[in-house]
């Protein structure tokens, strides 16, 4: 078979580290230090990790990819492995590509491997030399793996002295020495380290960042005062973000006793008059179907992320799938508008997050940030966030707006649907809302008359509105493109690389969906006729009933020529999907 | 001082007879006692009878899910502390679909006030038993009678260390005020768990069945003796009423840096500006 990417290095640098050991080794201490150091240096980087529900033990990894252009997925070879155990040389020593090599302690696995692509780098005698403890040995790991590259060791020791700050001076100094002497080990002793990364000491300023983040940051900066959740695998990152940053910004994050709990508590909240959201996986969500509901009946503002994680019941807890979409359009007992978003990167999460908030306050509607495993972990360089880019009005009646109001009904007939929403205890005005069916003031009705037009209000006058505001999806590639990949939220890094790979064969682009309910309408972009103009359109999900295919399917009666699912918990790489759509359409 | 118009709310759609309508008595003669105006109330409840309680009188209202009450109303205080808010539900709703947020809500030791109403049956339902049916009473789900045995919620109050557990009887509106009136100055979760009987659906505790047996606790009881309240949590033959056991424990509203001592969450100012710099943590 034609294999598009076996020379697709030759046009940019173009590599991957993995790093490889057991749950609790330092993975992500080495893995984050690396990556930014990448970064802090001028490359590309792109990083994803793969664990096991585990604290200790196990067989984890990380994977960097690093290149001099953007970089937005994983690549099934690698060019070095660094293992931290013996299980990693086991595992992934069929994972390098001609000329890559495994990095590892003797000391530290207790053996010395024989082969031309292994190289013993002593990095825990290393930092109790130089550093007087262990500890510091993931510090010279790292800096080995710069010096294995060629590349200087100054963005990597600036970055642990700034990563350390916080512990003190001593610990700051002895990883910096960890360190610089790895870095010197690797320059002196490894002359089959044939890597050529242009040695760039100080690149242009860029972030990384993973969806976690992201989401947290695109929160705090639209006023999220109140975050309630119970911690479950993917969202949990969210969660720590937060309480983090609450003490700082003023926001309250309480930990409910269960995830009904959490979601309640973001209403009460929502209800008092500040901005709150919470945060759970699937399984969790599965629990605050109710709440949601709740949320429609009263018409209380409330954002939700849920990270996707492969089910059902608790599935792969540590993995991805993107098997809830359907859950979430559909969850609920009873009709009531919802805006789903499903960002494909960081980026697209920062403020997708921020249009989350604006919408749920603007319309008083759940919104719902729909994510996955791989979109939560993976660290994408972003070339940066723009805060001004970010919407924050306050549509709520405070004190000043409710001054002299001679009257104030909770949920008064109007025009739109949407009845300003006033602070309980701002005036002397009441604020009424009940979950049985309810009148105007927000009492318990049950006639027929005042039901019909609550469900016009709440619902039917909301739906169209809130459809004007989701944006179509995007396009990427030739505008007369013959075959499209097609896909949704955290798919967008691959399928886009994967049209950058395919395009020097096929007139392929990509249509990529991260705004997803209300469906947008097509007055904006007409694409479902570019889907019926391409030849051959390829619905790439990480599903395995392409649920989004489905919901394309209802809205535009539209129909997929062909699908290409993965379901087995693990992300699409880049060489996976490209060979995947080469055998469908080469 | 407060009017008892203000408190004046919906025409009750419960049973005549029914016990809620004491209960709704002493509710607004408290909050009139205590010179409390609606708007500085929020009133949360779930779904049962005793739920429809806060359209019966006025304050801001949040009638939420059945089992649901403590989260909203716990979130609402941490949002706006000068909020006072009380909590309002049945056995069932609190003690069966909502027993968890029950369990931890004691924990938290929130400035909420719990009344349950809890007449030891469903009756919105039609009569099945609830947590606190007493053991063997036969009902149209329990054909054999009810096979487990009560809840008691003032033990477990005890037990769980609650700063303030009341019980209260529905057919002495005085006392029940007197009590309403206590927990509203108590400075923590304080709950009220009133016995009502259901006039329609329990057969077997009337207010008959009551008046044999409860009784008011005198001064000689100290409610900060936890002991002593175990015991009394555990009486069998006759039923104290009164604030069983009292303990002042940290609020967590003192507790929240954030919250602790300063204005309210929903008053403190927010500018997105401020947070820009979070970003360079990210370069």
């Amino acid at each position: 078979m034609f294999s598009p990417l076996a020379n697709w290095k030759i046009n940019a640098m173009d590599y991957s580290i993995k790093i490889g050991g057991q749950a609790g080794q330092g993975i992500q201490t080495i893995s984050s230090a690396l990556a930014k150091a990448l970064v802090r240096s001028g490359c590309y980087v792109f990083t994803h990790q793969d664990y096991m529900s585990r604290i200790r033990g196990g067989h984890n990894f990380n994977q960097i990819r690093f290149s001099d252009r953007p970089v937005s997925s994983s690549r099934s070879k690698v060019d070095m492995l660094v293992a931290l155990d013996q299980n990693t040389v086991n595992i992934h020593h069929g994972d390098l590509n001609a000329g890559g090599l495994v990095a590892y302690d003797s000391g530290a696995i207790g053996q010395k491997l024989d082969g031309p692509d292994f190289l013993d780098v002593p990095w825990r005698q290393i930092a109790t030399d130089v550093a007087g403890s262990r500890l510091m040995e993931n510090a010279a790991a790292a800096g080995a793996v710069m010096g294995m590259l060629g590349m200087d060791a100054g963005p990597l020791t600036e970055l642990l002295s700034q990563m350390f700050l916080r512990k003190g001076q001593e610990i700051g100094d002895k990883n910096v020495a960890a360190a610089r002497a790895g870095h010197k080990f690797a320059m002196d002793n490894c002359p089959t380290c044939a890597y050529s990364v242009p040695a760039g000491k100080n690149g242009p300023r860029r972030m990384l960042i993973e969806g976690a983040s992201a989401v947290g940051l695109g929160a705090l900066m639209s006023g999220c005062r109140f975050y309630a959740a119970y911690p479950m695998t993917p969202s949990t990152g969210v969660l720590n973000f937060m309480a983090a940053k609450s003490k700082q910004y003023s926001l309250v994050v309480e930990q409910a006793e269960d995830e009904i709990g959490a979601i309640n508590m973001a209403i009460g909240a929502s209800y008092a008059g500040v901005r709150a959201m919470t945060g759970t996986a699937g399984g969790g969500f599965a629990l605050m179907v109710e709440g949601l509901s709740l949320a429609g009946m009263t018409e209380t503002p409330v954002v939700i992320f849920i990270g996707q994680r492969p089910a059902p019941a608790t599935g792969l807890p540590t993995r991805t799938e993107q098997g809830d979409l359907l859950f979430l359009l559909n969850a609920s007992h009873g009709e009531f508008p919802r805006v789903i978003m499903a960002p494909g990167t960081p980026e697209q999460a920062f403020y997708l997050t921020n249009k989350a908030f604006d919408l749920a306050e603007k319309f008083q509607v759940p919104a719902l940030i729909l994510f996955d495993t791989y979109l939560t972990d993976a660290e994408w360089t972003v070339d940066g966030l723009d805060a001004a880019r970010l919407k924050y009005t306050d549509y709520r009646l405070r004190a000043g707006d409710l001054e002299g109001l001679k009257q104030y009904k909770r949920h008064a007939f109007t025009g739109t649907g949407v009845t300003p929403l006033a602070e309980p205890g701002a005036s002397p005005h009441l604020v009424v809302t009940d979950s049985d069916e309810h009148d105007e003031e927000g009492h318990i009705i049950e006639d027929a008359a005042t039901r019909t037009r609550m469900v016009e209000k709440r619902l039917l006058k909301k739906l169209p509105l809130l459809r004007q505001e989701m944006e179509p999806p995007l396009f990427y590639g030739p505008q007369k493109a013959e075959i499209l990949l097609a896909g949704w939220g955290s798919t967008y890094g691959v399928m886009k690389e994967a049209v950058d790979v395919l395009r020097e064969r096929h007139n392929l682009a990509m249509m990529h969906w991260s705004e997803i309910w209300p469906f947008p309408g097509t007055d904006k972009v007409d694409y479902p006729a570019r889907l019926r103009a391409a030849g051959r359109t390829l619905c790439v999900e990480n599903n395995a009933t392409s649920q989004f295919a489905q919901l394309l399917l209802s809205q535009t009666g539209y129909q997929f020529t062909d699908r290409v699912n993965k379901y087995d918990g693990r992300p699409f790489l880049l060489d996976e999907l490209v060979e995947k759509v080469e055998a469908l359409i080469g | 001082m407060a009017d008892p118009e203000d408190f004046a709310g919906q025409t009750p759609a419960w049973c005549p007879g029914c016990g809620n309508f004491n209960i709704l008595k002493a509710f607004k003669a408290a909050m009139i006692r205590l010179e409390l105006k609606p708007d500085q109330l929020v009133l949360v409840s779930g779904i049962g009878q005793a739920s429809k309680l806060p359209h019966y009188t006025a304050g801001n209202i949040f009638n939420g899910l059945h089992g649901r009450p403590l989260p909203v109303a716990t979130a609402i205080r941490l949002a706006n502390h000068d909020m006072r808010v009380v909590a309002v539900a049945g056995d069932g709703d609190c003690y069966g679909e909502g027993g968890n947020h029950f369990l931890h809500a004691m924990r938290r030791n929130v400035n909420v006030k719990l009344f349950v109403h809890d007449n030891q049956i469903y009756g919105l339902t039609k009569g099945q038993a609830s947590p606190t049916s007493q053991a063997g009473m036969v009902t149209k789900s329990q054909p054999f009678g009810v096979l487990l045995e009560p809840l008691n919620p003032i033990a477990l109050a005890v037990a769980m260390d609650a700063g303030f557990a009341a019980r209260a009887y529905a057919g002495d509106v005085q006392f029940l005020t007197e009590m309403m009136a206590a927990a509203m100055q108590h400075r923590g979760f304080a709950l009220i768990d009133i016995l009502q009987p259901c006039v329609t659906f329990n057969r077997l505790n009337t207010f008959r069945w009551y008046h044999e047996r409860v009784y008011r606790l005198g001064p000689d009881h100290d409610p900060g003796d936890r002991e002593a309240a175990f015991r009394l949590a555990l009486e069998q033959e006759k039923i104290p009423t009164g604030v069983i056991y009292r303990h002042k424990r940290p609020l967590l509203e003192d507790q929240i840096p954030v919250i602790a001592g300063k204005e309210p969450l929903v008053h403190q100012p927010f500018s997105p500006k401020a947070v820009e710099k979070e970003l360079e943590a990210f370069y």
